[in-house]
């Protein structure tokens, strides 16, 4: 559809989002506008719904109500909306979900050849500059399997980068990592978040929220319960249910 | 004549060469139409699940006598001229795809969902996720029961005899007739079957415990 280019325009929206898996209510009522080059951080206690928000962007969940637009693409069901958000959008899960029969250069290659047509030898020059970006070159003709965790995480990273997308998902990307590999991985996306990129993270690591969080949103039982400004929303949050999971969150670091 | 001789040994190899050929007829035609099966059954469209499904409890549900039997005077029914090799391959090539299909439908499924999820968050489309990411791991991950389906299929292909194929088993079975040396005939053909199934066994048990090593690591 057509859009007329605006700084204000949101590079993603959802409006009235409502997502059920069977009779079970898992987002109530879903608003969010994330502007390019926001980052946001999203939080909230397990099974609040934080992962099937962020895959519905995708479009990895269907969702029943409400709308999502996308770069200007509303997403229906049809394969040719999701496949414009997914051009437009990368993700990076808590498993890594590493190819483990290819390379890491493979890894990154293949999409590129796959989805955009890119010819071999510029898809691999392409993931080695973004393998380079994530600071793991040296490992580009190893198996995901002989890297470490924090290593395939920003392979994982590498690998969505290499689609050249204009935002990035994150779901609990540190969550399956050893507490030696976490900050390799938050300094990838650190960076990632100061060249500008829009990012979608979910994390309990309230050091990276303070960081580069433009906003940092609260869920639970599937609605937002609020947002802020990190130095707001971390030193007076308005809500008991918010306050009682910082404090959780905060006993637990 | 009651002595085994060359003449007998070469008779006898005769028959080992038509085992082989039906194993790899049956093979290959399984394997082709058996990953058809095999995608049928994982795919997304309920009524090709249900008759892939069906398909399968009915090939696996009957025994292959029955099944070469079926075909070849089921084809002749109809007032078709059938060769006995067109009957054994349809009949073989049934038999096959329902089993490989169904142990290669598992093995579809045994691949992490985070995998399939990955590539579709990449926008990789059908055909790219099915023949980069899951048809790779899965074939490794089916290998062993792939392997032992094989050797089943090597002893099943004794019974093409009841079409008329002179195969391994069969000429056995004639040539224990001209020599009255039952016991050995058949001790030299079940040797040749267990020479030729044996290390196919090995290989599988040696790919399941390197895959379950691979898995615990
Ligand atoms: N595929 C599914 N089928 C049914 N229920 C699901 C499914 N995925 C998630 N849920 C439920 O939806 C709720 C939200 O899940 P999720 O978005 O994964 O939460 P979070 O990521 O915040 O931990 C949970 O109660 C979970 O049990
Ligand atoms: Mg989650």
């Amino acid at each position: 559809m057509p859009q007329t280019p605006n700084i204000d325009t949101p590079l993603i929206a959802m409006e009235g989002v409502e997502k059920w898996y069977g009779t079970f209510h898992a987002l109530k009522s879903i608003n969010l506008m994330v502007r390019k080059g926001e980052k946001i951080v999203l939080c909230g206690p397990s099974g609040s719904g934080k992962s099937t928000l962020i895959r519905c962007i995708n479009h990895l969940e269907p969702f029943e109500e409400g709308r999502i637009v996308v770069d200007g693409t509303a997403l229906d069901d049809s394969s040719r909306t999701i496949d414009a958000v997914r051009r437009e959008v990368g993700m990076v899960f808590q498993s890594f979900n590493l190819f483990p029969h290819m390379t890491v250069l493979e890894n990154c290659a293949l999409a590129p050849m796959r989805v955009r047509g890119t010819k071999k030898a510029e898809a691999e020059s392409i993931a080695r500059k973004y393998l380079e970006r994530v600071r793991i070159q040296d490992q580009a003709d190893k198996y995901p399997a002989q890297l470490s965790g924090g290593q395939q995480q920003r392979v994982a990273i590498a690998r969505a980068l290499c689609m050249e997308p204009k935002a990035m998902l994150f779901d609990e990307p540190t969550s399956a990592l050893d507490p030696e590999m976490v900050k390799e991985v938050l300094d990838t996306m650190i960076g990632l978040a100061r060249d500008g990129m829009t990012m979608i993270c979910v994390t309990h690591e309230m050091g990276f929220a303070r960081q580069v969080a433009d906003r940092v949103i609260f869920m639970a039982s599937g609605e937002i319960i609020e947002e802020g400004e990190p130095e707001v929303f971390f030193r007076n949050p308005a809500h008991a249910r918010t306050r009682a999971f910082l404090g959780e969150i905060l006993a637990h670091h | 004549m009651n002595i085994i001789g060359p003449n007998e040994i070469l008779f006898l190899l005769q028959g080992l060469k038509w085992t082989i050929l039906l194993s790899a007829i049956g093979f290959v035609g399984g394997g082709v139409f058996g990953l058809l099966v095999a995608l049928a059954r994982t795919s997304n469209w309920k009524s090709l699940r249900r008759t892939t499904a069906g398909y399968i409890s009915v090939f696996q549900g009957t025994p292959l006598l029955m099944q070469l039997f079926v075909v070849y005077y089921g084809i002749t029914l109809i007032g078709m001229e059938v060769d006995a090799w067109v009957a054994v391959t349809i009949a073989l090539t049934l038999h096959a795809s329902a089993y490989l299909g169904e142990i290669w439908r598992g093995a579809i499924q045994a691949v992490p969902k985070g995998q399939s999820e990955a590539a579709n968050a990449l926008g990789l489309h059908y055909v790219s996720r099915t023949k980069d990411i899951i048809l790779p791991q899965a074939l490794r991950l089916s290998l062993p029961a792939t392997v032992g389906f094989l050797v089943q299929l090597i002893k099943g292909t004794s019974l093409a005899a009841i079409v008329g194929f002179i195969e391994l088993a069969r000429a056995g079975q004639i040539v224990s007739n001209q020599t009255y040396k039952p016991l050995l005939v058949f001790g030299i053909v079940g040797a040749v079957y267990f020479v030729i199934c044996w290390p196919l066994s090995l290989y599988g048990a040696r790919l399941e415990n390197r895959l379950a090593a691979a898995a615990a690591r």
